[in-house]
């Protein structure tokens, strides 16, 4: 499988990373390079095999649904570009 | 007196327990060396001077009160994904511009508990995601070692090139790394420096930048097998912030150095063996072969069938998984934010001007394979290899071996900005062609420095153990040690 500019942009979209036209071609040429090169993944005869989802044979911890963390607004807003009392600021979203 | 950053950490803690020196000189030490050569070098990018002092000052009183911990005193560079309360915590990004965590990692939190220094955080590939620490936004790091005769500055590997280079360049005693595909170990055999990936889940991941969540394992790297046996003794704990950090006590590694491997089954993979391999790679693998036969391991020729899979389904997962994780990095809640013409744009322009290129591309191949239509194409196929990775060496193990003896790079440390590798990104992935199926089997793996190349430059062996045996990787690994020796860089810097 390859993709195609129009699939470069699609996929930037996706991503929320802005491209210059200028930048599509250099991007596909490298995308292509690596998806043709996971292509080999299809020889490997994979029926049957169930996919890995964890290294470790672990039950999940479990704890209490109660709050245990919390109750500083101040600190988790501190490293946000712009705050407004303990809120984060965005541009408008709501008419 | 002697220059006390040429101690190993075991010498250092000997010494300030017997008040050879203080903590403070020691720190102090450190700090000289760091200003020496950190423009040389640019292993780091921040210095926490004030603090170091003030640690190792605190380190002394304990030491004076008899109650120094198991790494009391003991100055370390901090790789800089690792968030460090109040100090700069930036994963190498430019997205995260100013970022200074309220918190503090539960490993780097475990080091301090032992009395460790922090002198700084240290240079990486930006969100690990490099085998150079080309891609780091504070520019490369430059390793310590040079080709015979030659002044081109080398990288140091990566992503934990800062990590390598700083302890390879006698900058910190040891340090805090990640490994990802082989970002431990790959900068490590760069170095001339001991790394080692322990078992997924073994180091708490809580607090430690994602990359690729399945994958991600810190680890230490030091100029010894001891030296990284006791560091790492102190960052693995068992930690309910982490849901995969495992329910099991950590071991004293460093009582593993100088056991017998008298009757150990070593396994040597013929898939590790490709076409082209490098020879001097190749002589340097039988010289290991030779040290542990000697020792009284024993050697069996195994077979990993799917070894070859392992890098492209890797190049599957961790972009999907990393594109999963890097969403956050929104212009939001920290770093930095380009302005925009409404919500979208800001964070599309945001995100194209703080990531660097190669994250941009890993999170577009991330998105694409995990995009609708494709999930099953790429990622579940990829999976579902990563479970025959997992069964090739559990069938090894299963058999008796106990340990795999492998190279751990196709080559020695390569020159900054090397044009093949900046031309093509499937050869700068193919750097960890030997250390990424640990990281697809959450195995544990260490690289241990095994000689020099022709050309004067530190290779490296690894080793592949057990889940959970760390202990056996570093019986192993002093076997080396003590046949190889160990590797100073000549100073330039």
């Amino acid at each position: 499988m390859s993709v195609d500019n129009d699939t470069v942009k699609k996929v930037a979209r996706l991503s929320r990373i802005a491209i210059d036209d200028g930048q599509v071609e250099a991007m596909k040429g490298e995308l292509n390079a690596i998806l043709n090169w996971v292509e080999q993944l299809n020889e490997v005869d994979v029926e049957g095999v169930e996919p890995m989802t964890s290294v470790v044979v672990q039950k999940m911890r479990l704890r209490r649904d109660e709050v245990n963390d919390g109750g500083y607004a101040d600190k988790v807003t501190r490293n946000a570009p712009i705050s407004d009392e303990n809120f984060f600021a965005v541009p408008k979203v709501v008419e | 007196m002697t220059d006390l950053t040429k101690l190993s950490i075991a010498d250092a803690r000997q010494g300030l327990l017997n008040k050879d020196f203080s903590a403070c000189e020691l720190t102090d030490a450190y700090l000289s060396a760091v200003q020496e050569g950190n423009e040389a070098l640019n292993a780091y990018i921040a210095v926490t001077e004030d603090e170091a002092r003030h640690m190792a000052a605190a380190s002394d009183e304990k030491i004076a009160k008899g109650e120094a911990g198991a790494l009391e005193g003991i100055p370390l560079g901090i790789k800089d994904l690792f968030c460090t309360k109040g100090a700069h915590s930036q994963a190498a990004s430019h997205i995260l511009d100013g970022f200074k965590p309220d918190y503090e990692s539960t490993i780097t939190q475990n080091l301090w508990n032992d009395g460790a220094v922090m002198l700084g955080k240290l240079n990486m590939d930006e969100f690990a995601m490099g085998s150079s620490n080309e891609t780091s936004y504070f520019g490369p790091v430059t390793n310590p070692w040079k080709k015979k005769g030659s002044d081109e500055a080398l990288v140091p590997g990566g992503s934990s090139g800062g990590s390598a280079a700083a302890v390879a360049g006698f900058l910190c005693a040891g340090a805090t790394a990640t490994d990802t595909g082989g970002s431990i170990r790959q900068p490590a055999a760069f170095t001339g420096t001991v790394g080692i990936k322990p078992t997924y889940g073994r180091c708490s991941r809580w607090g430690v930048v994602a990359f690729a969540s399945s994958l991600d394992q810190a680890g230490p790297i030091a100029r010894t097998n001891r030296d990284a046996a006791i560091l790492l003794k102190s960052m693995a704990s068992v930690d309910y912030k982490d849901t995969t950090s495992v329910d099991m006590s950590v071991p004293d590694y460093e009582a593993a150095i100088g056991q017998s491997v008298k009757g150990l089954k070593i396994g040597i993979p013929k898939e590790y063996r490709p076409d082209g391999l490098d020879s001097e790679i190749e002589t340097l693998w039988q010289k290991g072969i030779d040290w542990l036969k000697e020792a009284g391991a024993e050697i069996v020729e195994i077979s990993l069938p799917h070894t070859k899979y392992a890098l492209p389904a890797y190049y599957i997962v961790a972009p999907a998984e990393a594109s999963s994780n890097l969403a956050r990095y929104d212009g939001v809640k920290y770093g930095l934010r380009v302005a925009g013409d409404d919500i979208t744009d800001m964070y599309e322009k945001t995100r194209a001007k703080g990531f660097g290129h190669e994250v941009q591309r890993r999170i577009m191949i991330g998105t694409y394979v995990l995009s609708a239509g494709y999930y099953d194409a790429y990622y579940l196929r990829a999976q579902k290899v990563r479970t025959l990775i997992k069964n090739d060496f559990e069938k090894v193990y299963d058999s008796g071996v106990d340990a795999i003896l492998t190279p751990a790079t196709p080559s020695a440390a390569f020159a900054i900005g090397d044009k093949d590798m900046a031309a093509d990104p499937v050869k700068m992935y193919l750097n960890d062609i030997f250390t990424v199926t640990v990281n697809m089997a959450g195995l544990p793996g260490i690289s241990v420095p095994a000689g020099l190349s022709s050309a004067g430059l530190p290779l490296g062996l690894q080793l592949i153990g057990r889940p959970f045996d760390e202990e056996t990787l570093f019986q192993l690994g002093q076997v080396i040690e003590d046949a190889a020796g160990t590797f100073q860089a000549e100073k330039w810097w």
